[in-house]
């Protein structure tokens, strides 16, 4: 165990903490931004460093390509090679090359798979994959895990779900450096409860450092999403931290947080400042609108970043997807807005006045009251009266 | 305003008049034994005064290409503090007579669409049809929106102006028609209506009313006026009318926004000309402007240029140099404090690296752990590896061409500072000549080394061969 977590605030099932990895101490909630191939695209370290990001994503499926994880061992690690001071997160590779590979095969040794360098059949087994990790050297390492979509229905669910721990004892017999880095098991079982179950018992049973809810944001609606979130943060346990990977819509954080969840990663608020898009109290913006051509306001009127304090929306507009310059500005505000949310987040679970924010939150994104169901229903299994902001719903009630 | 040159000397040259809207001081401060100088320049603007010879940093819509603005006060001051822009960029240009087309033929759609509907409606559906003309309005919406490029006169104004609007309000902005990368003028096209510029939205033509619409909502430190550039092989027929029609748009600025002239902007080199004619044309040119103006210039671009420029006398240069050693993967590696002559390495040229460049894309550099340059001070080099540039340039990330274009501006700048220091010291033409040379003789021993080997010779980035 190479980590410390400790709650220091909590509202119900939401928990403020603070997580003391080897390179940084973390507050959570928090969200992570993910650097697919050691550099997250566009902006500095110097610059994530000001935004407050504590926490970054390396792919080991990327990183293991181009430039090797051997490469990066002999030049002393991910941290010393893109000189990034604060933590570091790696995946397994496992779920890149099932999305993005042909032929992509799950067996019990490995997944297999077509190297996209040669065409030649190539096998990723968990020892493999957390040898790679080791020689990366991040502070938080994941377990290969056999990850299906929740969209999928069937014995391939069940299946999936046996092998990841069986796979799990794999992957720490491989793992070298326990006293360095964070071994974080992966709960899978798609969207079936009993499944779910078995996993996270038989995870808790390996005492890891802490625990990924796997397996989901992949298209399933969202009133699965959040049950299966609520049953495995109610299931794991309290004292270590929990993450639910590929989530990044701020809704879905705010719900996830006020159910339990501590760690979020996903590629959606850089991803859509390269399409034109900013992250805004109200929603989304769309810069490449015609509207806001002549647009003289920030983007965000509240937002106290670099972008925000000294560029209009005109400006932003006439330079998103023709100038490499947009993508950067936006992806630099998006950021800043996802790290400012994690410590408001943080800090209103330890001001005692969590419940005064999602209702805030949640205010600001459906002026008109109309919050959808599965949030309504999240936040009630959560505790939380949001009876403030759902108009509808409070004028119906008798 | 000086009078025109007498085109019977100087067969392809213009000089344009550059006048400022805020306050500018300039003064020259020291003289070589020949015509280069060093000066002074104060931009109401900026808190520092800058030497001169300067580089005027390229950007794109006011922003530099990669380097965004809360990394800008990373590079050198006061000296990174002057930038170029061309009002082009920003243009919303409507392309009328694309309008005019789109707007008949949805017309004629729209009313054979109707015929048809009468012949086979009965009478009342036929009436609602008449006055349907959403077709054509829509076309011309969509085409007024597809050429929508910049943004407006009228929004600039509403921001505030350039410093406003780009968040930069300590920094100088030189606005010029032509950008060396993007906004080429293109003599052919130009005519007595406007001067026309190649853009990445196609050919455009640009009016002097247009122009100064544009620089007086922007309000530049320097501007340029509108002027139509010809490359140095055009006819003298072609000469003579690029001079008067310049002449006749400068005026016309002048009279839309009336300004003190308070320097010279000098056109028409960079477009194809030889390095060997273009000395005695700056001479000519350099020789009856008034020596106490600041002189700008346009194109060129490798080093050895800029020194031939120094050499005539002028004052501002664009640094479109920076650009291309940044998209080809290439940073600075020259040493500033004086031209030595390095041991040739025969293994660096064969990747495009001499000592004056290297090429990060090589392999070579894949486990190197040292800084781009060992006592550099720009961000770059303090904070990362010739490796990790290396892995970025290879997996196509845009964090490796930022933290080049930091490092080449900070190498360039410092190039132009050992530039004033040989005319301050009265070395210059030594200074200059030994940069050449040692060049010259890298370059002599590749083409040498590789007709040994029975290789075509190597075509450099930006290097243009030399003779000899």
């Amino acid at each position: 165990m190479a980590l410390r977590f400790e709650v220091l605030g909590r509202f119900n099932r939401a928990r403020a903490a603070q997580l003391t990895l080897p390179h940084f101490v973390c507050q959570t909630p928090l969200f992570m931004p993910v650097g697919t191939q050691g550099t997250i695209k566009g902006l500095t370290t110097n610059q994530l460093e000001e935004i407050g990001c504590q926490i970054i994503l390396g792919n080991t499926y990327h990183l293991a390509l181009r430039p090797s994880s051997e490469l990066i061992d002999e030049l002393g690690g991910l941290h010393k090679f893109m000189n990034w001071p604060r933590a570091l997160l790696t995946d397994s590779g496992g779920f890149q090359m099932v999305s993005l590979l042909h032929l992509a095969d799950i067996t019990e040794k490995g997944v297999t798979f077509q190297s996209p360098v040669d065409g030649k059949p190539m096998l990723l087994t968990p020892e493999e994959s957390i040898q790679i990790q080791n020689r990366i050297g991040a502070d938080i390492i994941m377990a290969l895990d056999d990850v299906v979509r929740t969209t999928i229905t069937g014995p391939r669910v069940e299946e999936a779900m046996y092998r990841t721990l069986r796979w799990i004892d794999r992957c720490i017999a491989a793992h070298k450096r326990p006293e360095e880095q964070n071994l974080f098991g992966i709960v899978q079982g798609g969207l079936d409860p009993v499944l779910r179950d078995i996993c996270v018992r038989g995870l808790v049973d390996r005492k890891l450092p802490g625990y990924a809810i796997g397996g989901l944001s992949g298209g399933e609606d969202k009133n699965s999403f959040w049950r299966v979130v609520a049953q495995c943060t109610a299931a794991l346990p309290d004292d270590k931290p929990r993450y639910v990977m590929g989530v990044g819509y701020p809704l879905d954080i705010v719900v996830c947080s006020a159910l339990g969840a501590d760690m979020y990663d996903c590629v959606y608020p850089t991803r859509t400042a390269r399409f034109g898009t900013a992250l805004v109290p109200e929603g989304v913006l769309k810069l490449k609108h015609k509207a806001m051509a002549d647009d003289t306001r920030p983007i965000d009127p509240a937002c106290m970043c670099m972008v925000c304090k000294n560029y209009t929306r005109a400006y932003i507009h006439c330079l998103v997807t023709k100038d490499a310059m947009g993508s950067q500005l936006l992806s630099y505000h998006n950021l800043y807005y996802m790290m400012k949310l994690s410590r408001d987040l943080h800090s209103s679970i330890i001001q005692e006045r969590f419940p005064e924010f999602v209702c805030e939150f949640l205010q600001k994104m459906f002026p008109k009251g109309d919050v959808p169901e599965w949030v309504c229903n999240a936040m009630e299994v959560a505790g939380i009266d949001i009876s403030c902001c759902c108009a509808p719903f409070s004028s119906s009630q008798d | 305003m000086s009078s025109a040159p007498d085109t019977s000397i100087l067969t392809s040259l213009n000089i344009q008049h550059g006048t400022d809207l805020h306050e500018m001081k300039f003064a020259v401060t020291a003289w070589s034994k020949g015509r280069a100088r060093v000066g002074v320049l104060q931009l109401a603007n900026c808190p520092q005064p800058m030497e001169t010879p300067a580089l005027l940093l390229s950007t794109r819509k006011g922003l530099p290409v990669f380097i965004s603005p809360d990394l800008l006060p990373s590079l050198p001051s006061p000296d990174s503090h002057l930038l170029q822009m061309s009002p082009l960029h920003l243009y919303v240009f409507t392309s009328l007579p694309l309008l005019l087309f789109v707007l008949i033929v949805g017309y004629i759609v729209d009313m054979s669409m109707w015929v048809l509907r009468l012949l086979f409606l009965p009478a009342h559906a036929a009436v609602k049809m008449v006055g349907c003309t959403w077709v054509p309005g829509l076309l011309a919406y969509m085409c007024v929106y597809l050429s929508l490029d910049g943004i407006s006169s009228k929004t600039i104004s509403n921001i505030g102006g350039l410093h406003q609007m780009l968040g930069l309000h300590e920094y100088g902005f030189a606005a010029v028609p032509r950008d060396s990368i993007v906004c080429l003028p293109e003599c052919d096209s130009t005519n007595k209506i406007g001067a026309s510029f190649e853009t990445p939205s196609g050919r455009r033509l640009i009016k002097p009313v247009e122009y100064m619409e544009m620089i007086s909502s922007m309000k530049p430190s320097l501007w340029a006026t509108l002027a139509d550039e010809v490359p140095a092989w055009v006819s003298a027929k072609r000469n003579k009318a690029s001079v008067d029609r310049t002449l006749r748009w400068l005026d016309e600025c002048i009279t839309l926004s009336p300004n003190q002239l308070q320097g010279y902007w000098i056109g028409g080199f960079g477009l194809g000309e030889s390095m060997d004619e273009r000395p005695a044309l700056l001479n000519a040119v350099a020789d009856i402007l008034p020596v106490e103006r600041p002189r700008q210039i346009c194109g060129l671009e490798l080093p050895e240029e800029v020194l031939q420029g120094v050499a005539a006398g002028i004052d501002l240069f664009d640094s479109t140099y920076i650009y291309h050693l940044t998209l080809g993967g290439f940073a600075l590696t020259f040493p500033l404090e004086s031209i030595q002559r390095h041991e040739f390495d025969s293994r660096l040229s064969d990747v495009g690296s001499d000592h004056t460049k290297i090429n990060l894309r090589a392999t070579i550099y894949r486990k190197d752990t040292a800084p781009i340059v060992d006592n550099c001070n720009c961000y770059t080099c303090q904070n990362h590896t010739r490796a990790y540039i290396n892995h970025l340039l290879n997996v196509h990330e845009m964090l490796a061409q930022i933290l080049l274009e930091i490092h080449n501006t900070h190498h360039y700048l410092g190039f132009f500072r050992s530039i004033r220091t040989a005319i301050k010291e009265d070395n210059f033409e030594q200074f200059r000549q030994t940069f050449i040379d040692s060049r010259r003789e890298h370059l002599n021993m590749t083409a040498h080394m590789h007709r040994a080997e029975g290789i075509a010779p190597l075509v450099l980035l930006g290097d243009r061969a030399f003779n000899g």
